[in-house]
């Protein structure tokens, strides 16, 4: 009897401790939540909803389905500016996460001279606003007074001509490049830290140089961070805007008003007033981007997968 | 004596012993081609701010017919520095301390809120955790500029646009930093001590603040430093919110002058005033980041083992 009392008691007294804690743990994530849902979830339903709408100067708002997505289908600005993007995708991030690898193994390895100076000075770009490292490149990008110009004129190159049409987009690849190779390349640089240091020394011992040491053993260890770079890169591909909105008051005739998916997005509503079509723009920009680098992150799980088989 | 203490706890050691110190070899050679590959490619990484210290000093006459990358024999940059900071009656200034307010202000909202939350999601069990932490992961593939629309005509029918508010309250989500505080409470803060605490009758909130918070130092940097710099750079948000230039922050408002330094706006602004302008403001965060890198390297690194 006695003994079955104190059992009760002893299973009763952490349940009430679990409880409080259950609620403190709600307490300390309820804040977050709350400025989530009302600053990520609402304003997505809200856009969402919006996209389903069209507003005409007679009769106001008035429900129209799927129209707006329709006539986004049909709108080559649209794609032609999901095409930029894809194309910058494809181009600009393998080189920047090359490069943001090269550096971050590069200093891990510790053979060259001055690497701590190196590593911050390659990040320093990161603390550069976007609005001004594009103000500086296009002043360096500049015919008259940019260096680059200055410089090709003196070799005699003539006045290569960055702000073109042509070469708009890979001018802007360049301060993309710029601005986050450094980032990068530190996440892939702490990733690499975290290697112990064991796993590797054997390699050497056995003879291994240091491009198959970085090959096979460095770069499969920081997959994970390799990814999450990846995924970020995507996500800001998709959406740049600072660059070519910037870039526009220096190159009018390269950068329309539909360059980039977001920068046409914005342009459609707060010039054209054509909030419910930018809505739907937005919207769809949003699920092109959860649905390529969902791809990305499934990829890596089916290889994960495919590799942990080979294993066993 | 006990801050002592806990700054040896935060800083002298990585989270439980995951990275352990590498011998010092000797042996290993240093190669003259990677160093001088690799100081080749830090070269193009100056050259944008090595043109933009030199320009800062050349007034705007200088700017066109002197060489970019060296200086001009005047020395303009306090002429700059005067005319920047009384163009617009010293709008300049009013800009900057908005933007540190703004960027000041959501930072530390959203590193408290993240870490609040990742605590919990580290130390609790509790129904729905799992869920709700799925939800946070997959809130960082959202693109926040599709957001920035809809948010803005929300805003407007609340009446919050063109206020400090329309800028601070969006910039309070940071899911990302969710995720990274997670990792660091979850490695940085023993069960036992927490158990230790509770046992000595410390509330839960107490255990938070007087436990948790102190040893998540280096975490709450990371993601400190890194709210400030997304606020501090954004463009795109503060641009369609706010419609006031005396709430603009820096970088709204140069490129409002550069804009109007090519549109040949003449007396109002010039090229020198924005370049001078821009190299001020780029200043703190350089600064922070370079005294700071300690605490953000080793935040980082926790987020990066785990991605």
């Amino acid at each position: 009897m006695s003994t079955t009392q104190t059992r009760a008691g002893a299973t009763r007294r952490p349940s009430t401790a679990t409880r409080r804690q259950h609620r403190a743990a709600y307490l300390f994530v309820l804040p977050f939540f709350v400025v989530f849902v009302a600053m990520l979830v609402v304003p997505l339903v809200y856009s969402g909803y919006l996209s389903l709408f069209e507003r005409r100067l007679i009769g106001g708002e008035s429900f129209v389905g799927l129209a707006n997505y329709l006539r986004a289908f049909g709108d080559p600005n649209f794609w032609g500016g999901l095409g930029r993007v894809a194309t910058f995708l494809v181009v600009q991030v393998p080189i920047m996460l090359g490069l943001a690898l090269f550096f971050a193994l590069a200093l891990d390895s510790g053979r060259a001279r001055g690497s701590r100076s190196a590593r911050l000075l390659i990040f320093m770009p990161y603390a550069v606003p976007a609005v001004i490292a594009t103000l500086m490149w296009g002043y360096l990008y500049g015919p008259d007074f940019g260096p680059l110009a200055q410089i090709a004129r003196a070799v005699g190159l003539g006045t290569p001509d960055f702000l073109s049409p042509q070469s708009i987009l890979g001018s802007m690849m360049n301060i993309v490049t710029w601005e986050f190779v450094g980032y990068n390349m530190i996440i892939m640089y702490a990733a690499l830290r975290a290697i112990p240091a064991e796993l590797y020394e054997a390699a050497e011992i056995d003879g291994a140089g240091q491009f198959r040491t970085a090959w096979s053993i460095k770069i499969p260890a920081i997959r994970p961070a390799i990814i999450l770079t990846v995924i970020f890169s995507v996500i800001g591909s998709f959406q740049l805007f600072n660059e070519p909105s910037l870039l526009n008051a220096v190159a009018p005739d390269a950068i329309s008003n539909s360059f980039t998916p977001n920068y046409y997005a914005y342009n459609l509503a707060f010039i054209n007033q054509e909030l419910n079509y930018a809505s739907a723009i937005a919207f769809l920009l949003g699920l092109v981007i959860a649905v390529v680098s969902y791809v990305v992150q499934l990829g890596e799980q089916r290889r994960e997968r495919r590799e942990r088989k080979g294993m066993a | 004596m006990t801050s002592l203490e806990t700054r040896a706890i935060v800083t002298g050691r990585p989270p439980r012993g995951r990275r352990r110190p590498r011998p010092y070899t000797p042996q290993r050679r240093r190669s003259w081609l990677l160093t001088i590959v690799l100081w080749a490619c830090v070269a193009y990484f100056l050259l944008p701010l090595w043109w933009l210290t030199v320009a800062s000093t050349k007034d705007t006459s200088a700017l066109f017919s002197s060489f970019g990358l060296w200086f001009a024999p005047e020395f303009s940059f306090f002429d700059n520095l005067a005319d920047l900071f009384t163009t617009r009656g010293g709008l300049f200034s009013r800009w900057m301390l908005n933007t540190v307010f703004y960027a000041g202000v959501s930072a530390i909202g959203a590193t408290l809120l993240a870490a609040m939350a990742g605590y919990a999601f580290a130390k609790y069990r509790f129904p729905g955790s799992s869920a709700l932490f799925s939800i946070t992961l997959g809130a960082i593939m959202i693109p926040l500029t599709a957001l920035a629309l809809p948010t803005y005509l929300l805003f407007s029918r609340a009446g919050l646009t063109d206020t400090p508010w329309s800028i601070i309250i969006p910039s309070l989500v940071s899911p990302f930093g969710v995720y990274l505080m997670r990792v660091y409470a979850a490695d940085a803060i023993p069960d036992s001590l927490i158990e230790a605490a509770r046992m000595d009758g410390a509330g839960e909130f107490r255990i938070f603040w007087q436990v948790g918070l102190r040893l998540m130092g280096p975490g709450l940097v990371t993601v400190f430093l890194f709210s400030l710099v997304g606020t501090w750079n954004n463009y795109f948000l503060p641009l369609i919110m706010l419609n006031s230039s005396e709430l603009y922050p820096i970088t709204v408002g140069l490129a409002q002058l550069q804009a109007a330094a090519s549109a040949g706006g003449g007396s109002q602004a010039v090229f020198s005033t924005v370049i001078t302008g821009s190299f001020v403001s780029i200043l703190p965060l350089v600064i922070a980041f370079l005294f700071l890198q300690r605490y953000w390297q080793s935040g980082l690194g926790t987020g990066g083992v785990k991605g």
